[in-house]
């Protein structure tokens, strides 16, 4: 019996191995030249590598896949995206890990730790993106209520937005953590009958928003432009008291709208000064809120990979990539 | 009219109160809950979410301190950095090797036919021919669903860490086994690793390692090494002393006995370890995404990004069959390993040298193959399977969205306004010494002095920690999601536990229930169940219920015959055979149940903090995410890790106080 | 000699194969096959093969045999513990195999009931509520099910230990805890499943004493199943022999002593004392001319044992008298003969 099970085996194993090489001869050969496309101009200098930080929101990822395609094909770096939260990222500079940051939204603590104090980083100016962050509702609600887009006007709906995990008040959504909010304070200082309900993450705050406009229950929260939900759900920004500078110095008493937020590139010293062509990219960099949208829809909506997204609009907008390219 | 036969011989057991103990247990709760109603408000000791106290300030500041110093310090240079390049070294190996490119080539050395190849041989070789095959297919439909590269990165970093793992985490066990006072102090150690939230130790590692493999690799080691020192040790003990014995007697030393006879018996269970050990490796595998570890778990969490339910599914299925592959093949390494060592013929034996060689043969010829041809080295074809499964994913989650809201909605409604809103607001509301001294006096009536002791520090942590306001809410949704365990538990185990064809069809969805990442089924939760608490512990439930379930399965499955062929023959109908017969006899089971489900549960709080459980869980993802918040993120960790040795402690207690009149009748 | 009494049980052709399509195996010539040759052919088992016997009111059956004999099977058979493959079973007239599950719990609450090799006790419940188990599954209140369980306790010698729990006992009396239980619901018939084979053998004569005097007591009708010689011949009223699934003999234990039916019986009861089993009856022969017939005069159903030293002490023929009946006599020779010993009859 045994001899006869090991007879069997060994030969179903030869004649497998038979056919594998048979089949094996004819194909194409892995080529080992470098992974990366030969550069087109040779009047550039030698870029190296380029690491660059990917933190975790589809705007984003749009930013990072524009400029690791250009800095790849057009300057022949050897781009390395590390996906990283932001705190990470910036933690990063002084080790060398990251070279740049292409999106930052304010985050004056860690400017001031970084840039200020250990000069481990520096600011690479804006990126033509003007964040917006505030207070929405979804479309069906301001268009059935449109007063409710002033925040005088909101305790007087405020019961319509109790769900299970706000007590008595109406709920007010808040998502990731690591979008500092000042809603708790704004809250309390205009004396609004909301309660604060942190949701915990974007898709959390994302999914809400969403489900208010299907099944048509009242949400209000936090939100931003540029986002790529904006262009599945169009959210109605709610106006609270205009921004005036200082009013939301003390975050105990704010009782203010957000401010426009001029987004900026940051950088690790190190890079800014190593002469690599990437970092010229970096600095050059910048598009609109549109731009961003676009490649952001390509990504989330129309499911391309970022390289697929990036090419179809490099190849729509050269005159813009030249510019970044240039001196 | 007494029969003048011999005398009741009785043993010398003393009459155990134990219902008098449950009364006392019980006017303990009433007790306060009284006093929690009359002092409602007083004393609860609430924090603002972006409040600190000193003591988390200064987590934050020493944290800050160790980013300073990290150039200069010797211990960093010489220590850190050393470990650090050469975990690095290992893990760049393993990944040239099948995963990812080099410099100076684009795809890795091995491509995925050598890949298949050598996983088959090795688990036809050391496992059994049925593992080697679903090895294969199952790595095969990997790269079917279009995922062959991440795959490879995920076990290649899975790979590194159980290495480590099992070179760290075996010879500790073995001392451990050998010297119990040893083990009494790496014990506390190993909790700590097991519970606290790996979120809370991400940032921390990535401050001493930087990011890159050797971070991802060390998180997934800290949860790694427990399992496969604990079971170590426990083969090691379970080695009969008599066979020491007559070893030593027969002039061995220490060194040889351990050698000659307590690893070669050991050797079964050790192998469990192993499989153990992989199981919760893999289990780290999204988190460490979130600090780049390259793999399934980064697909899943940018997945997440778009909420792209189909795409993360199709992940999170991956990560499952990686998971059953690695767990089949080394629970059947471990079968034989039993088995040879009790017949004269091995296994491997058995097949006779010739197909070993040509099964070598074939396998090197495998590799040549996939180095040197494309077609050999990245997986053919474009996932067609992999799109087809996100798309049925994606559908089926738009249908019970759209159709099933309403009666979500409703079942969210019901439990948190009828259950969780009051429980919570009870303890939140309660004045924190009432219920600190609830605790206290319930551990001490349940196992006396030393349990109360354990109670008193894991209270006083918490206070100190200033979260005791958060760690009441996470407690009552914990509760409530443990109730919710435990009644599933219940349910479906006594099911599976008396129909071996049920268990035959659930055992695997179980399984894929403790292996699927939580991220994957978090997002249809959502729209399901809305940004609430109620997901967190819906999500929490899917988690644990799986364990509970098997657990009293197997209790109701190991209650004596004789027993149920008395009830049985003594007139029972199915309803009483399970209530008052195979339910109570399996107590201890059902008792390991509710301690195990606890636990699953309490693992789930940060997971739970990011669809909208607030609490201590909400913390440690914020301390992750921001700056002047790292201090309340560590605080919010250790006050869940004190909450899980209370819970762990106490329900173990209780198990341990039904346990003495479940001891069945010898057989 | 038992058709004045009532049947109470009566089996008719009783069959348990085990393996697939057992049902097919019965009455064919598959079903004469050896057990090694039917497990090749069909990969069937015969546990029971055409079993037929009948149990009068009162009486205590038991069926004897080696492990593997075939007898455990046959008791859960008869209450359907383990479905028979084919066969008739009547308990007081009712046709058990007909009945439906309902009418199937009835009757193992009120009619039947059994005592187990392995006790079978709750080990979570104290002992009173483990006798009064029965009562409780069948409704009975609390108050009235702990009155006669407490009945029960007494008459098994269990009184004081009523709160105490199986694990607290030692085996003997966990198995009178097991007795009790099986007592309380005033059952007709009670099946023994080698209720003391998990004994010591002191406390195994004590317990064969007490069902002794409990059916002295009660006068239940009982089938036992032992594979314990001398339990069968001491708990008796008839026995019957099983072998490989088949009755090989049945009768009562002098029968079984003196008339084996073939070696296989032979065999069995070869050991034992035949002295402490056979009766004069057995012995007696027709008496010759030269006897002399003035001698004593014992009972025909005196045994040898008691017997012995009357005749040996007599020095003339004793004769055996039923009344006014001369069934024989037996002089010292017989009386040597059985208790010496020797090749069989």
């Amino acid at each position: 019996m045994v001899r006869k099970g090991a007879k069997r085996t060994s030969l179903v194993l030869l004649i497998a191995a038979a056919s594998l090489v048979l089949a094996a001869c004819g194909g194409a050969k892995v080529s080992s030249t470098s992974s990366a496309a030969a550069s087109s101009s040779t009047s550039t200098p030698a870029c190296g590598t380029f690491n660059l930080a990917v933190n975790p929101w589809v705007g984003y990822e749009a930013d990072a896949a524009v400029v690791a395609y250009v800095a790849q094909t057009k300057l022949g770096c050897n781009v390395v995206k590390k996906n990283l939260s932001e705190e990470i990222s910036w933690q990063g500079f002084a080790t060398g890990e990251v070279d740049a940051i292409l999106e930052n939204w304010g985050h004056a603590d860690l400017t001031k730790k970084y840039i200020t104090e250990q000069k481990v980083a520096q600011d690479a100016g804006p990126t033509g993106n003007q964040g917006i962050i505030g207070w929405y509702v979804d479309p069906w609600l301001a268009q059935k209520y449109p007063d409710i887009l002033d925040y005088k006007n909101l305790n007087k709906y405020a019961s319509m937005f109790k769900t299970s995990e706000s007590g008595s008040k109406g709920a007010f959504l808040d998502g990731d953590p690591s979008y500092v909010t000042n809603d708790e304070a704004i809250i309390k200082n205009l004396g609004l009958n909301f309660k604060v309900v942190y949701t915990g993450s974007e898709a959390a705050l994302i999914t809400a928003f969403r489900n208010g406009e299907t099944q048509k229950k009242p949400v209000i929260g936090y939100f931003y432009e540029p986002q790529w939900f904006l262009s599945e759900v169009p959210l109605k920004h709610v106006a609270l008291p205009p921004y005036t500078p200082g009013c939301d110095a003390d975050p105990k008493t704010v009782a203010c709208d957000y401010p426009p937020y001029p987004l900026n590139k940051v950088v690790s010293t190190k890079f800014a000064t190593s002469g690599s062509p990437a970092y010229n990219l970096v600095k050059n960099f910048n598009w609109t809120n549109d731009d961003q949208n676009e490649v952001a829809k390509y990504i989330a909506q129309d499911k391309m990979t970022d390289d697929q997204a990036a090419k179809k609009w490099v190849d729509a907008n050269p005159d813009k990539v030249a510019a970044w390219l240039a001196g | 009219m007494t029969s003048a036969t011999l005398a009741p011989e009785k043993l010398a057991t003393p009459k155990t109160p134990k219902s008098l103990l449950g009364r006392k247990n019980a006017i303990v709760g009433i007790g306060w809950f009284i006093l929690a109603i009359l002092l409602k408000g007083r004393s609860t000791l609430p924090l603002n979410r972006s409040s600190l106290t000193s003591v988390q300030e200064s987590l934050t500041n020493l944290s800050d301190a160790i980013d300073r110093n990290r150039n200069s310090n010797p211990f960093f240079l010489n220590v850190i950095n050393k470990i650090r390049s050469s975990i690095n070294a290992f893990v760049n190996l393993l990944q040239d090797a099948i995963s990812q490119g080099s410099a100076t080539r684009a795809v890795p050395q091995i491509g995925w036919l050598g890949v298949v190849a050598v996983i088959g041989l090795a688990v036809a070789v050391f496992a059994s021919a049925r593992a080697a095959l679903l090895a294969v297919v199952g790595f095969v439909t990997l790269g079917l669903l279009g995922l062959w590269q991440e795959s490879m990165d995920t076990l290649a970093l899975t790979l590194a860490a159980v290495v480590l793992a099992l070179l760290i985490g075996i010879p500790l066990g073995v001392l451990a086994g050998l010297y119990p006072r040893f083990e009494k102090l790496i014990t506390p150690i190993l909790d700590f690793a097991q519970v606290m939230p790996t979120f809370v130790y991400l940032t921390p590692v990535t401050l001493f390692f930087l990011i890159g493999p050797a971070s991802a690799t060390i998180v997934t080691l800290i949860y790694a090494i427990p399992p496969a020192l604990r079971i170590t040790t426990v083969a090691i003990r379970g080695v009969p002393w008599s066979t020491v014995e007559a070893a030593v007697s027969m002039g061995s030393t220490r060194w040889q006995a351990l050698r000659k006879v307590q690893l070669p018996q050991a050797k079964r269970t050790i192998v469990v370890g192993i499989n153990q050990t992989i199981m919760a490796a893999l289990a780290m595998v999204t988190i460490a995404a979130l600090i780049d570890a390259p793999g399934l778990g980064l697909v899943v969490v940018k997945a997440l990004e778009t909420l792209d339910v189909g795409r993360s599914f199709k992940a999170g299925l991956a990560i499952v069959i990686m998971a059953v592959v690695l767990d089949r093949s080394t629970t059947a390494a471990a079968e034989r390993v039993q088995k040879d060592s009790m017949q004269q013929q091995t296994t491997a034996q058995k097949f006779g040298v010739a197909s070993k060689w040509i099964g070598l043969l074939l396998t090197l010829v495998a590799i040549y193959i996939s180095n040197i041809y494309l077609w050999a080295s990245q997986f053919p074809g474009s996932g067609i399977l992999g799109l087809k499964v996100a798309s049925i994913a994606d559908s089926s989650t738009g249908w019970i969205q759209l159709h099933l809201v309403n009666v979500t909605n409703g079942i969210t409604d019901l439990f948190s306004y009828g259950l969780l809103n009051p429980i919570q607001s009870l303890l939140v509301n309660a004045p924190w010494y009432t219920t600190a001294a609830a605790i206290f006096v319930i551990g001490y009536l349940l196992k006396g002095f030393r349990l109360a002791l354990i109670v008193v520090v894991c209270v006083a942590t918490i206070l100190i920690s200033g979260l005791w306001s958060d760690s009441m809410v996470t407690l009552a949704s914990t509760l409530v999601a443990a109730l919710i365990t435990v009644v599933l538990g219940i349910v479906v185990g006594t099911w599976v536990g008396r129909s071996l064809p049920v268990d035959r069809v659930l055992r695997p969805i179980l399984d894929a229930g403790q292996v699927m990442p939580a991220f994957v089924y978090l997002v249809p939760f959502l729209g399901l169940f809305g940004a609430t608490r109620f997901t967190a512990i819906m999500a929490a439930v899917v988690y644990a219920s799986p364990a509970a379930i098997k657990l009293v399965a197997d209790g109701v499955w190991g209650v004596p015959e004789s027993i149920t062929e008395a009830a049985i023959s003594a007139g029972s109908n199915t309803w009483q055979l399970i209530t008052k017969v195979q339910l109570p006899s399996a107590r201890r089971a059902i008792a390991l149940a509710i301690n195990q489900g606890l636990i699953y549960v309490l693992a789930m709080v940060v997971v739970g903090g990011l669809v909208g459980a607030g609490g201590l869980g909400y913390l440690v993802v914020a301390g992750f995410s921001q700056e002047n918040l790292k201090g309340k993120g560590l605080a919010a960790g250790v006050a869940i890790v004190m909450l899980g040795i209370l819970i762990d402690r106490i329900t173990q207690a209780i198990a341990d106080r039904r346990d003495v009149h479940a001891k069945a009748v010898a057989t | 000699m038992t058709d004045q009494l009532e049947t109470t049980i009566s089996v008719k052709g009783l069959w348990k194969v085990y393996g697939p399509n057992p049902e097919r195996i019965v009455g064919t010539e598959d079903a004469l096959l050896s057990r090694a040759d039917l497990r090749e052919k069909t990969g069937c088992t015969v546990a029971v093969r055409d079993v037929s016997f009948d149990v009068s009111d009162g009486e205590v059956f038991v069926v004897m045999g080696l492990s593997g004999s075939g007898k455990s099977t046959l008791v859960r058979c008869m209450t359907r513990l383990v479905e028979p493959t084919a066969g008739q079973i009547k308990l007081e007239g009712e046709d058990i195999l007909a009945a439906n599950t309902q009418r199937l719990r009835e009757l193992r609450r009120t009619r039947f009931s059994m005592v187990f090799q392995h006790f079978g006790l709750l080990p979570h419940r104290r002992v009173i509520d483990n006798v009064a188990y029965g009562l409780e599954i069948n409704g009975m209140s609390k108050n009235d099910r702990y009155a006669r369980a407490m009945e029960v306790i007494s008459l098994v010698g269990l009184e004081g230990n009523e709160a105490n729990y199986p694990s607290e006992l030692s085996g003997g009396m966990q198995q009178r805890v097991g007795l009790g239980r099986a007592l309380a619901s005033n059952p007709d018939v009670m099946f023994f499943d080698e209720p003391f084979s998990a004994l010591d053998p002191l406390i195994r004569r004590d317990m064969q004493q007490e069902v002794i005097r409990l059916h002295e007591e009660v006068n239940k009708t009982m089938v036992f199943i032992t594979h314990d010689l001398a339990e069968a011949l001491k708990l008796g009223d008839r026995i019957a022999i099983m072998r490989d699934g088949a009755l090989v003999q049945v009768g009562t234990p002098e029968e079984l002593v003196a008339r084996p039916v073939d070696d296989y019986v032979a065999n069995f009861v070869r050991d034992f004392p035949k002295s402490h089993i056979l009766t004069l009856r057995w012995i007696a022969r027709e008496p010759t001319s030269v006897d002399d017939l003035s001698g004593p005069i014992l009972a025909p159903d005196m045994i040898v044992r008691d017997a012995a030293r009357q005749v040996l002490e007599a020095g003339r023929p004793v004769r055996v008298m039923n009344g006014e009946q001369l069934l024989g006599v037996v002089t010292s020779d017989e009386i040597l003969s059985v208790i010496a010993g020797g090749p069989d009859d």
